[in-house]
């Protein structure tokens, strides 16, 4: 129980944020939704983290929780960067485009 | 000197490796040197073992040279054994093959395989000396297939002809028929005594069951067929004329056709021990004796003759083996080694003076024209002939003796082998050297006597032909029979013939009216009535067409053996290789490729896609985990 809300709801929330970045990763064409998508389930996973630290009174997951931002943080960085090239030479950012190496 | 009997080899071999890495580049003359040079130390050495060996109280030497299998029970040291049976060998091998080197030297003067052929020589009398030399089969049986391959090599000499190729390839899987039974003894004694050193077999032949050794022996004997081409294995012999000359004269008359002679009368404990190995020994040399000779009566290629004649004479070793006359057969290996090889290296003079026509219908008269050649061509026909005192009376005689006492049907067949051989050798004395010539005028002017290094040989071989007799005097004569007494320590003697002088003097009595007979008859046939032999095969008579066409032999085992074989041969190959290896091995190359293909869908590219597959993939795992709980 954390402020009066059972862990279940917590759990809940994370695994729907979760599935709901999952899908988008899979079903969506933009790239930039795909970068978001991918945020979406890095996000859903710190709530989890932090929720259980709390409820365990332990630290170790919020620092965890630190972590993982960081890393999101320059993963983010290097896809924009990755983002822009494709942009300059294939001037859309259509993920269906990128098939060159189909078959 | 006799520590030193490993030396006797061991020339011929460097003769055979200085030739064949240099052959060409030394030349003809230092190359045919060096072989000659190689054999005649050969010689020397084995006089002076032989001479060593006279004079020595203890008649079996046995040198051991290194220790050459060692694997559990199976011990077989390489080590040879220096005795009168195979001092005696050595010295008709190595001095017989040094005459013959000298032969070859004129005689291949022209070829372009000139050190090739030395270099055969020499490797085909290594590993005949091994054969003789060993102590235990497996190093005679290394000798027997050594001396296979070599007669292949230089039987199929001229390879680009292919009917020789074909000759080659014959005589040697014939040979290996025989081999197959030779082996089958050799493992045979193996399981029985243990051992295969002879030493160590023939002592402990007596406690073993007869039955065994007769199988031995037996088997032992096909390969003895096999290699001294007796019936049903013999048809390679006269195919085998297709190499020059000297191999014929060399491999196919003195040497390697004796091999399974030496074979038998090393093993001759075993045959004395086995009745029924020994009469099948003695009845299927009698049998191939006579039928041979009948062959060589109608055949008119000078070589063939020769051939079918060298058939017949072993047939005549084998009823001397096979009725216990040892040192008779070895008399007779002996005696015919001298005469036979002169034969051929005679015959090979004819067909050097003829230019290459080997069909004595296109000779005739040529006794005037090579007078060498023509006289120890005739003191050879004399001596196979069986007239006192040649060399060869005295040694068929004692054969003839030893048969008569053990049963007078096979002594009777022998006898009219004999006096058939008279009949065919003088036929072809007098149609080739008397009369007149048949031949082109090219060849008439052609005519000469051969050089020297080939009628030297001819010279020395026709004096041993002439009073080799002196080896092996008959005992009822009251004269020493050297060759017995020789070969006393080697075989078991039998017992002392029974037949009085007065038998004696009457089969040798029968045996030279019936050569005198049968010269005279020849001398009517083809002298006085001058009968020429058929030009065409369609003027010969049915019985005379069936015996010049060899029985039909030859189509017979083509029909029999050869045929049934390419048919299982093709049959096999449209079955097994084609369909199923071939089926097999691009089985699985098409199977790889239908995977490829059916595989290669999930290469979409499509990012979501290959997102999509790993998401699944984590949630199937992630199922699997909770249901294998």
């Amino acid at each position: 129980m954390i402020n009066g809300i059972s862990i279940n709801m917590y759990l809940m929330l994370s695994a729907i944020i979760f599935i709901i970045g999952a899908i988008g990763v899979m079903a969506r064409r933009n790239t930039i939704i795909l970068f978001m998508c991918i945020e979406l389930m890095l996000n859903a996973v710190n709530l989890l983290l932090v929720a259980f630290s709390t409820l365990h009174n332990d630290a170790s997951g919020q620092v965890f929780v630190f972590f993982v931002m960081a890393v999101a943080a320059a993963e983010v960085a290097v896809g924009l960067a990755i983002l822009s090239m494709i942009y300059r030479n294939l001037k859309s950012i259509d993920s269906d485009l990128l098939g060159n190496l189909k078959n | 000197m006799i520590k030193l009997i490993a030396l006797v080899p061991l020339f011929p071999l460097l003769g055979f490796l200085i030739n064949g890495f240099f052959g060409k580049k030394i030349g003809k003359g230092l190359s045919g040197s060096i072989a000659s040079v190689s054999v005649l130390a050969s010689f020397i050495i084995s006089i002076l073992v032989f001479v060593e060996l006279q004079e020595s109280e203890q008649k079996s030497h046995i040198v051991n040279l290194f220790s050459w299998i060692n694997s559990g029970a199976l011990q077989i040291p390489f080590e040879f054994l220096v005795d009168p049976l195979s001092s005696l060998f050595l010295l008709i091998i190595t001095g017989i093959g040094f005459l013959i080197h000298i032969y070859s030297v004129g005689y291949m003067h022209e070829d372009e395989g000139f050190s090739r052929f030395f270099t055969y020589l020499n490797l085909f009398i290594f590993f005949m000396l091994l054969l003789v030399m060993g102590n235990n089969y497996l190093i005679m049986f290394v000798g027997w297939e050594g001396v296979g391959l070599c007669s292949y090599l230089l039987i199929g000499f001229w390879f680009k002809n292919t009917a020789y190729n074909n000759a080659a390839r014959k005589a040697f899987v014939m040979n290996r028929i025989g081999d197959l039974g030779f082996l089958l003894g050799i493992i045979l004694t193996f399981v029985t005594f243990g051992s295969i050193s002879y030493n160590e077999v023939f002592s402990n032949a007596g406690t073993v069951s007869p039955a065994i050794i007769t199988s031995i022996a037996l088997l032992l004997f096909i390969g003895a067929m096999g290699k001294s081409a007796q019936i049903p294995l013999y048809t390679w012999l006269p195919d085998a004329m297709a190499g020059p000359t000297p191999v014929s004269a060399l491999i196919h008359a003195a040497t390697m056709v004796t091999a399974g002679i030496y074979m038998i009368v090393r093993s001759n404990v075993f045959y004395s021990i086995s009745e029924v190995a020994s009469e099948t020994v003695a009845v299927v040399g009698v049998i191939t004796a006579l039928f041979a000779a009948t062959i060589g009566l109608f055949q008119n290629d000078i070589k063939k003759i020769l051939a079918y004649s060298t058939v017949s004479q072993l047939g005549l070793m084998f009823l001397g083996l096979g009725v216990g006359a040892y040192s008779s057969a070895v008399f007779h290996v002996t005696t015919h080694a001298f005469f036979k090889a002169l034969l051929f290296l005679g015959a090979g003079s004819v067909i050097h003076a003829m230019g290459g026509e080997q069909d004595i219908r296109k000779m005739g008269g040529l006794r005037g024209k090579i007078k060498i050649t023509f006289i120890t061509m005739l003191l050879g026909t004399i001596a196979i002939s069986g007239l006192p005192p040649f060399s060869g009376f005295f040694s068929k005689d004692e054969i003839l003796a030893h048969t008569y006492e053990h049963s007078k049907t096979l002594w009777a067949i022998g006898m009219f082998a004999s006096i058939l051989t008279a009949f065919y050798m003088f036929r072809l004395l007098f149609l080739t050297f008397f009369g007149k010539f048949r031949g082109t005028h090219d060849q008439e002017h052609h005519l000469h006597e051969s050089p020297a290094s080939m009628t030297i040989p001819l010279i020395i071989l026709a004096a041993l032909s002439v009073v080799g007799g002196a080896l092996g005097l008959p005992e009822f004569w009251h004269l020493p029979n050297w060759m017995s007494d020789n070969l006393d320590s080697v075989i078991i003697r039998k017992s002392p013939s029974t037949m009085s002088h007065e038998t004696e003097w009457l089969l040798m009595g029968i045996a030279v009216a019936g050569a005198i007979a049968a010269i005279y008859a020849t001398w009517v046939v083809f002298m006085k009535n001058k009968v020429m032999p058929a030009e065409t095969e369609q003027q010969l008579k049915p019985w005379q067409k069936l015996i010049y066409n060899k029985y039909y032999v030859d189509e017979m085992y083509d029909l029999l053996i050869r045929k049934p074989l390419d048919y299982l041969s093709v049959a096999f190959h449209k079955f097994l290789d084609l369909s199923v290896i071939d089926g097999i091995v691009n089985g699985v190359g098409n199977s790889v490729k239908a995977i490829g293909s059916s595989v290669r869908y999930f290469q979409t590219g499509n990012i979501g896609f290959y997102v999509m597959s790993m998401t699944m993939g984590v949630v199937l795992i992630i199922l699997l985990t909770f249901l294998i709980k």
